[in-house]
């Protein structure tokens, strides 16, 4: 599925341990995000994944046990009996007998899976002896595939990699690594995307060219590594670069993202715009947003001072009251932040306190080359000279042993 | 070979002999050979001293007078003979004396031993600092009597004596022992003329030295350098810059620790953290006498604090500062920027109707005439160091040790290669 391939969501275990300090982040509660949808915009496994992510930050209510019945839906659509246990464990009746265990179901799946296997196992073994690299090529393919969707993503990379050895053209490579990446994204294991990414692209000029959705998809991918490394502007340009080809497979979200990213990086001058973003469900979606989560404070900080900057760069004084007013918030804390960003050195200007208006300051350029000439003087002479000294001291081989205590 | 006359003898010798410069050397070689002899005799030499001059026969002078103090005395004939070396001192004639330093080192260091016994240190002082300056052979070089010079300053407080002789610029070192105890005691007279950058530059001289083991004057000159370095700078780098020698850098640190960990918590800001430091480590400060820096260091928070308020506000309540740099009243805020607008560390004015501050820019243009000189002055002396770093490098490339040394050592060209060294050069 074109969906599935490139947005693939992630096991419940790893959005806890991807990303670092999850279970401390604010809990969105009763906000006004429409599940459904939401969910809409996505089908299979990121479907299922992100529907659990929302339902355990929105800290109960009603919209849990929508996201919950949503994602039981869907899971049945498909064969992981290991997340549909666990969302069963979260609904805990709560949806009522309907969206009970259903052990019948579970152990079909199940039955149904080890056929598969031990099939799909067979015939890997008939293709090994037969030597023939593309049935080998589709055999591991087929059990990458298989592992997947059983949400065994572990063997299901290995069985990725493996169908390396077997590739023959550039179309089969890039398959590979399309598939490793999804995987990985899911695992968590950004380093491997970053790698696979490149390996792709790196295939791509060596033979034929990607089509254009391949390509997006690839960029996505580089993308979300970058963002998981904390690399904002690098994930931002590459996002970016996705934007032209935004399909109708990519979220929403992606969107509404790269607006904020494109705001941090080109100075929109439409300040008021986005202080007006800020106040309204953005940041909730954003929150609940199973890559963005981590980062979406810090992002926000960023967007906040960037704002500033640009408020007072035109300026040669600002009423603090009304800056105050335009970043709704109070005199005093406006105060603490032009601070910081003052020392930070982004901000060339000066607090009155007293009157309460930022002056702009442009250092003068004629006394600091003054000074800086005497000091590099100073710093010359004084190296020099001890220099100097050195070399004579050590001319003189001394003998430090025999020196007394002082 | 030596009779009972034979001291009359010598001071004839002394007297006719102290003519012209080749008289000199020939009265330089009997007084060498004589040395025994006066020893033997050093008891009754005293009164022959008046007999001599000692601006005309220096030298012998020198010899008969380097034999009487080498005699143990007592405390009454301490007395009278700090007064003759004393006049001694002043008299002698430079190039004469120059010919025996030894002797004229140790005449002047069990001067200053007497000087001491009679607790009277200001006694040796000016008589000191002209020994020194007839001793050299010129204000580069540092001699014996530089530390002990620096001692007395700093037992009598003299500092600003001792600055004086600190505005020389070192260059010719004779005794690496003598070098550490200069920096140091230099390093410790700046401290008490708060001329902290050249303390910082003499402490960092002792500490990255080249010594092959760790002496304990470097330990120290390391602890000061910490404290200074805080005041000063305000931050302390724990890295040893790569010039410092083994010995040191390995382990220097091991027995800073304490000041190590102030300048830790001095890099925390936290006023209230530091001064707990201080409070609980107060025995080993006091040990090392360094508890006096310490307290500088404290205050030099709120100094640093209150500096980098200037660079971000235009004017500021005293009630902002207070709470800031987390003085506890505006009052004490206003003691404190008083106090730096006094040392010149901040432009700032007061206006007590409405308790603010008004940070002022540096008023300095350079523009003045002053200004130019001072350029025009630091341009030539940059020059002429260039000059002398050049000439030590030309001095160097002609050693035959380094010549030889760079010819072993180098690649082995193509044949064709012009090659300035042959390749075995073997001296």
């Amino acid at each position: 599925m074109e969906a599935d391939d490139e947005y693939t969501g992630q096991m419940i275990d790893e959005i806890y341990a991807n990303g670092g300090d999850p279970p401390s982040r604010p809990v969105i509660s009763g906000e006004q995000l429409d599940v459904e949808a939401y969910a809409a915009l996505y089908s299979g496994r990121t479907k299922i994944v992100r529907l659990l992510f929302i339902a355990e930050r929105c800290g109960g209510g009603a919209m849990e046990l929508e996201a919950l019945r949503m994602a039981y839906d869907e899971i049945k659509k498909g064969e992981n009996t290991q997340l549909f246990r666990e969302v069963v464990q979260r609904i805990d009746g709560c949806l009522g007998p309907e969206y009970g265990p259903d052990p019948a179901w579970a152990e079909a799946v199940d039955r149904r899976a080890e056929q598969r296997k031990d099939k799909l196992e067979n015939e890997l073994n008939a293709y090994r002896t037969n030597l023939i690299k593309e049935s080998i090529r589709m055999g591991y393919n087929d059990f990458g595939d298989f592992y997947y969707a059983h949400g065994l993503l572990g063997d299901a990379f290995k069985n990725y990699v493996r169908t390396r050895d077997y590739c023959t053209t550039g179309k089969h490579i890039t398959h590979m690594c399309l598939n490793a990446i999804l995987v990985s994204i899911e695992m968590g294991q950004f380093t491997h995307v970053s790698s696979y990414v490149s390996k792709a692209e790196q295939n791509s000029q060596n033979s034929d060219s990607l089509d254009t959705i391949t390509a997006a998809k690839l960029r996505c991918a580089a993308g979300i590594a970058y963002l998981e490394a904390k690399k904002y502007k690098l994930a931002a340009r590459k996002f970016l670069e996705t934007n032209p080809e935004l399909g109708n497979n990519y979220s929403e979200n992606k969107v509404i993202d790269n607006i904020n990213f494109r705001n941090f990086l080109e100075l929109v001058p439409e300040v008021r715009e986005l202080i007006h973003d800020f106040y309204s469900s953005l940041k909730a979606n954003l929150l609940l947003d199973i890559h963005l989560h981590d980062h979406v404070e810090t992002l926000y900080e960023q967007i906040r001072s960037k704002a500033l900057i640009q408020y007072t760069h035109p300026f040669l004084s600002v009423d603090l009251h009304m800056m105050a007013n335009a970043f709704k918030t109070t005199v005093a804390g406006l105060e603490k932040e032009l601070e910081a960003l003052i020392t930070d050195n982004q901000v060339q200007a000066r607090i009155d306190s007293h009157n309460k208006i930022l002056y702009a300051r442009h250092a003068d350029q004629r006394n600091a080359t003054f000074q800086r000439v005497l000091q590099t003087g100073n710093e010359f002479d004084r190296d020099v000279r001890a220099m100097l000294l050195r070399a004579n001291l050590i001319k003189h081989d001394y003998n430090q042993k025999s020196l007394r205590k002082v | 070979m030596v009779k009972m006359n034979s001291l009359e003898a010598l001071v004839a010798q002394i007297q006719g002999l102290s003519g012209n410069s080749s008289d000199i050397h020939q009265l330089h070689g009997h007084l060498k050979q004589s040395d025994q002899f006066l020893y033997s005799e050093s008891t009754r030499l005293a009164p022959v001293l008046t007999q001599l001059d000692p601006a005309k026969h220096s030298l012998g002078y020198l010899y008969l007078l380097e034999a009487v103090t080498s005699a143990p005395f007592s405390k009454e004939r301490a007395n009278e003979l700090v007064v003759v070396v004393a006049r001694f001192i002043n008299a002698c004639t430079a190039k004469q004396i120059r010919l025996a330093p030894d002797k004229f080192i140790s005449v002047c260091r069990r001067f200053k031993d007497q000087v001491m016994l009679l607790e009277a240190p200001m006694r040796a002082v000016a008589p000191l600092l002209t020994a020194i300056q007839k001793l050299q052979p010129s204000t580069e070089h540092l001699t014996t009597l530089h530390p002990d010079f620096l001692l007395v300053c700093l037992s009598t407080k003299c500092y600003k004596t001792g600055l004086h002789l600190l505005e020389d610029n070192i260059s010719e070192v004779d005794q690496p022992r003598d070098f550490f105890l200069y920096c140091y005691y230099g390093g410790m007279i700046c401290i008490g003329q708060k001329h902290f950058g050249k303390a910082l530059e003499l402490l960092h001289n002792v500490v990255t030295a080249p010594m092959s083991t760790l002496s304990a004057i470097a330990v120290e000159a390391y602890k000061k350098y910490i404290l200074v370095s805080l005041i000063h700078l305000g931050q302390f780098t724990t890295s040893f810059p790569k010039y410092t020698s083994s010995a040191a850098q390995r382990s220097l640190k091991n027995y800073c620790q304490p000041y190590l960990e102030l300048a830790n918590s001095y890099s925390t800001g936290k006023i209230s953290e530091l001064q707990t430091f201080v409070q609980m480590n107060r025995d080993k400060f006091v040990v090392d006498t360094n508890l006096g820096l310490v307290k500088q260091v404290v205050s030099s928070v709120y100094k640093r604090n209150i500096q980098r308020l200037t660079q971000t506000y235009l004017t500021l309540s005293l009630q902002d500062i207070a709470n800031t740099v987390q003085l506890s009243s505006p009052k004490e805020a206003e003691m404190h920027v008083l106090q730096m607008i006094q040392d010149g560390e901040i432009y700032a004015a007061i206006n007590q109707k409405d308790g603010m501050v008004r940070f002022l820019e540096d008023p300095e243009q350079y523009k003045t005439c002053e200004m130019i000189e001072h350029v025009d002055s630091s341009i030539q002396r940059m020059m002429a160091l260039s000059k002398k770093l050049t000439a030590m490098d030309e001095k160097m490339s002609c050693d035959p040790s380094y010549v030889s040394k760079a010819g072993r050592e180098r690649q082995r060209f193509d044949f064709d290669d012009f090659d300035g060294v042959p390749q075995r050069f073997n001296l």
